[in-house]
């Protein structure tokens, strides 16, 4: 089972946090620093093995990490396990990032935090690996951002427009307009505010 | 006016912005303000993007806790975009710990039956990562329908869901089981996999399940083999071997089916001997799959001619060059060793020169191994290796690879002059890192080699002239010196080279010890106590050994003083004794120190009027008195520290001039007997109130019928107080079954002659017994 997965720059920032266990929020920070701590002291031509840190608990845990650039990803796993497997698990993460950012790079793990952990859904799911077939992940996250874009269309992008008439100071809006025989109901236009 | 709420972009782009710390600290605080404004309003338009931009804090490690309640109200908003980040937000801030939690049991129930597929993929997402053990068994059912969907995607959710939910309530393996073996048919990879997790999953929690699927192993073979065989295929593979995450829980499954089953394992060979010859091994994905299959080879019960192989494998990969490989090898061995292991040894030289890697990782690995590799034929050249890399390793592999040659040292050892060299070797490079209890080996060790004081006494002398510093070394040769001074200034030595040493020199490095602040404080008590040994060993030193325990009689460690006060009565009072009490130690008995203890607590009931010698652990010594069954008393540290004194005879005595004798435990007592009924009575003294007599009487029934409403009574003479505690029951099954126990407690404060009655009702064999008896023969102890 995996444990965690951490994302973070050469200098410690995280840029991806990810636990299947429950932490506490403080714990939950102490574990990326002190892995950012031990992970740092690695260089470059050593395996990309480690034993876990203490927090994580235990002696079954293992860090699996690769560097990439100025970034490291980390997967914290026990002995269930395959070290080799997870290194291939990390590799088909960053290459289906790659396809779906188009050259992915930290910034766009940097403004793009949201999208990354719901493409990250879709490889892991639970502490356990779901799918490892990059056109297959991709398709679906492109089939979602399209469904976010189509109901977005209702209101946000006119949200700026939206909140202007909003703050306009219309004068009340009456229901009913009775002029002699006529009787025009207004339409209720709260629901697009 | 509201003020326009910032997009995440424009968040992030202020915070990376931000300068310094407490500037970023502001920025996001005055944000949080803004966000916690947002959700008080209630507006639901930009409700998911606030909770966007705090889950980004969140990442940062700010407190998002007021989010909690708004991730429901977008769970429950009709709009994806809106679950979608609310889910999120559910995973990453809630949590079981918290009621709230519960309240989007309802959402997902929703979600899942109704929502179209990606939003059933969220609530099965949340439901695998946060579902407590409530919310598993509510939702059980749900998950269950969803086995049953049409689209591959929300299977293969809905299975690895269906896994979490086990491992949180294990009752619900019971609805996925059936539905597994229909699964395996499937072709889509996802599915499969999952699958696959979920049976691992089931077998590997229950036997029963275990049963039931090792009929599927025909079924995993042929998906493997098709998997093999299909050679490339774009969807799935990686560097050109099929989909080797499939492949891998494949192997891992038949793993668990195969071991300790020899059909099984039977029926897996040809195909385990077919991926270990035929898989690519250049890429990592083939090595990854190669070392599963060693793994599950070793594991199950494989052809002989098969084991080798993947032995052979595991070989070739520890000389690969990539240091992943490498570390996977040494792993995988390290699981070996202990079924396969002269096939292990066979690579031991490689192993050994892991040791020398740079890399932490990998040294850590080849020590463990190494560690389990030596036996009695190689322990020479082994432990001259782990010596040296004891001298060169990190510090925190030095304790482990310390005890780990004191371990093998004891357990090989050749001749006992190698193995005090060992342990000498140990002390002096990684000393401070050693356990206490290789003090205690070490001082045995020494004392049972008679015919090496000599040698041992030398070689510790050198060492500890170099260097004082490190305790466990100071200690032994404190002691040591103390024992066997005298072999010290005889000059020459065959063994070692020729050592000149006088008496002062001897006493000015005990001295050094003494007064350093490096030492501990027992490595103190041990160098005060060898120099009063000194004092009887060596001759014309007592006044300068007097000096000293003078010095140290207002030492402000209370330990120090005490022993330097009584050590100081021997000069005084009791110089006459002096020389007969601090004679050499009898040899210990190896291994059961306590025992030795206990022997000698009986010789110390013969002497009353001796001068009360300070022992160092007064506490074990109470333990050893009021441990009245023979268990051991405690740590092995103690022994050494209860050496002062030669003969063992007054080791034991506390510092109150009359000792009492040690409780012998008291013999049981059969007192009743009837068709298989009987009553036993066992007694206890406590120590520390005389007048009291615990009395347990014990009922047991070894007949063919049930003894029921069993009451026993008692009765004692007038000057005794007697109190009868509840039983344990008052029905015996037959044929041996549970007991039934009584505790009687019974005051005596006359040391009046015990007298007991007793009286026993109950129905056997369909009849109604009542016994009225006197406990005859009751052992003197019970009432003196």
């Amino acid at each position: 089972m995996i444990q965690a997965i951490l994302v973070f720059n050469n200098h410690g920032k995280p840029r991806l946090v990810r636990f299947y266990q429950r932490f506490s929020e403080e714990i939950q920070q102490q574990i990326v620093r002190e892995t950012f701590h031990l992970v740092l002291k690695r260089d470059d031509n050593i395996c990309n093995f480690l034993e876990g840190g203490s927090l994580i608990g235990g002696s079954d845990y293992k860090l699996i990490y690769r560097h990439y650039a100025t970034l490291y990803f980390v997967f914290c796993v026990d002995s269930s396990e395959s070290e080799l497997g997870i290194l291939d698990l990390i590799q088909v993460f960053v290459e289906t990032l790659d396809k779906c950012f188009e050259n992915v790079c930290e910034l766009d793990l940097i403004f793009h935090m949201d999208k990354v952990h719901y493409i990250l859904q879709e490889v892991v799911m639970g502490g356990m690996v779901l799918e490892t077939n990059m056109n297959e992940i991709v398709a679906q996250i492109e089939a979602q951002n399209k469904l976010e874009k189509s109901e977005g269309g209702l209101s946000a992008a006119p949200a700026r427009a939206v909140s202007a008439v909003k703050n306009l100071n219309l004068p009340e809006i009456p229901r009913n307009i009775n002029i002699g025989d006529l009787n025009i109901k207004v339409p209720n236009l709260s629901q697009f505010v | 006016m509201v003020m326009p709420s910032l997009k995440l972009q424009d968040l992030i782009e202020e915070i990376r912005g931000a300068k310094t710390q407490a500037q970023e600290r502001e920025v996001i605080q005055k944000e949080c303000a803004h966000i916690r404004a947002s959700f008080r309003d209630g507006d639901p338009l930009h409700r998911h993007r606030q909770l966007a931009k705090l889950l980004y804090v969140h990442m940062l490690g700010y407190p998002a806790h007021f989010g909690q309640m708004e991730c429901l109200k977008l769970i429950a908003s009709p709009r994806f975009s809106d679950k979608r980040v609310g889910y999120l937000g559910a995973m990453l801030l809630l949590d079981e710990r918290q009621d709230a939690h519960l309240l989007i049991t309802n959402s997902i129930k929703n979600d899942l039956s109704q929502g179209i597929q990606p939003v059933q993929g969220l609530a099965l997402c949340t439901l695998s990562t946060m579902g407590s053990a409530e919310m598993c068994r509510d939702l059980a059912t749900e998950v269950e329908k969803l086995f049953q969907q049409p689209s591959p995607y929300v299977r293969k959710k809905a299975i690895l869901t269906a896994v979490h939910m086990i491992r949180k309530v294990p009752e619900l393996s019971s609805i996925f089981l059936p539905l597994c073996a229909q699964l395996l048919h499937e072709r889509h990879h996802g599915i499969l996999l999952g699958t696959i997790t979920l049976i691992t999953e089931l077998c590997e929690r229950s036997p029963t399940a275990l049963r039931h699927f090792r009929k599927v192993v025909p079924q995993l073979v042929q998906i493997l083999r098709t998997l093999v065989a299909s050679g490339y295929s774009t969807e799935h593979s990686i560097s050109g071997v099929s989909d080797p995450f499939l492949q891998v829980q494949i192997l891992r499954l038949l793993r668990i089916l195969g071991r300790n089953h020899e059909e099984s394992s039977e029926a897996m060979n040809d195909l385990l001997a077919q991926v270990a010859t035929n898989t690519e091994t250049r890429q990592n994905a083939g090595n990854a799959v190669l070392f599963e299959t060693v793994l599950t080879i070793m594991d199950i019960h494989s052809a002989a001619g098969l084991r080798v192989l993947a032995v052979n494998i595991l070989g070739r990969f520890l000389l690969n060059s990539d240091k992943n490989i490498r570390y996977v090898a040494l792993t995988s061995l390290l699981r070996l060793v202990q079924s396969d292991h002269s096939a292990v040894q066979r690579h031991r030289p490689t192993v050994v020169e892991c040791l020398q890697e740079p890399d932490p990782s990998l040294s850590r690995r080849a020590l463990e191994l190494s560690l389990a590799l030596v036996n009695s034929s190689n322990v020479r050249a082994m432990t001259r290796e782990l010596q040296g890399f004891l001298e060169s390793c990190p510090p925190d592999l030095q304790a482990d690879c310390a005890s780990g040659i004191l371990l093998a040292a004891e357990r090989f050892a050749p001749t006992k002059r190698w193995h005090i060299d060992t342990i000498l070797h140990v002390l002096t490079t990684a000393g401070n890192h050693v356990q206490d209890d290789a003090i205690a080996n070490l001082t045995q060790l020494i004392g049972e080699a008679q015919e090496l004081h000599a040698y041992s006494v030398r070689r510790l002398y050198s060492a500890l002239a170099e260097d004082i510093s490190q305790q466990p070394l100071a200690q032994v040769a404190a002691w040591c010196i103390g024992e066997y001074g005298d072999l010290l200034l005889e000059g020459s030595c065959e063994e070692t080279e020729p050592l000149q040493v006088e008496e002062e020199e001897v006493l000015a490095l005990l001295e050094k010890v003494l007064q350093s602040h490096m030492s501990l404080p027992a490595t103190r008590g041990y160098a005060l106590t060898a120099l009063m040994k000194l004092s009887t060993r060596f001759h014309g030193v007592s006044n300068r050994v007097h000096q000293v325990m003078s010095i140290y009689g207002s030492c402000l460690d209370v330990e120090l003083q005490q022993r330097a006060v009584e050590y100081n009565q021997f000069f005084q009072k009791y110089d006459h004794m002096r020389a007969a009490i601090l004679e050499k130690m009898p040899l210990m008995e190896r291994g059961s120190p306590q025992v030795e203890e206990k022997a000698e607590e009986s010789k110390a009931a013969q002497l009353t009027e001796t001068a009360p010698v300070p022992t160092e652990p007064q506490a074990s010594k109470l333990l050893d008195l009021l441990d009245l069954l023979d268990g051991p008393s405690g740590d092995t540290q103690h022994p050494p520290h209860l050496d002062p004194s030669p003969g063992g005879a007054l080791v034991h005595l506390l510092d109150l001039p009359c000792v009492p004798p040690p409780l012998a435990p008291i013999p049981n007592l059969r007192v009743f007997e009837r068709q298989g009924l009987q009553l036993n009575l066992s007694f206890v003294r406590p120590p520390g109130i005389p007048a009291l007599l615990l009395i347990t009487a014990t009922a047991t029934n070894s007949s063919e019928s049930d003894v029921t409403h069993f009451v026993c009574q008692a009765a004692v003479p007038k000057n005794f107080q007697l109190q009868l505690q509840a039983p344990s029951g008052d029905t015996l099954p037959a044929q041996g079954g549970l007991p039934i126990t009584q505790l009687l407690r019974i005051l005596n404060p006359n040391k009046a002659p015990l007298r007991l009655k007793l009286r026993l009702t109950y129905n056997h064999f369909g009849q109604s017994v009542q016994e009225i008896f006197e406990v005859n023969n009751l052992p003197l102890e019970t009432w003196q």
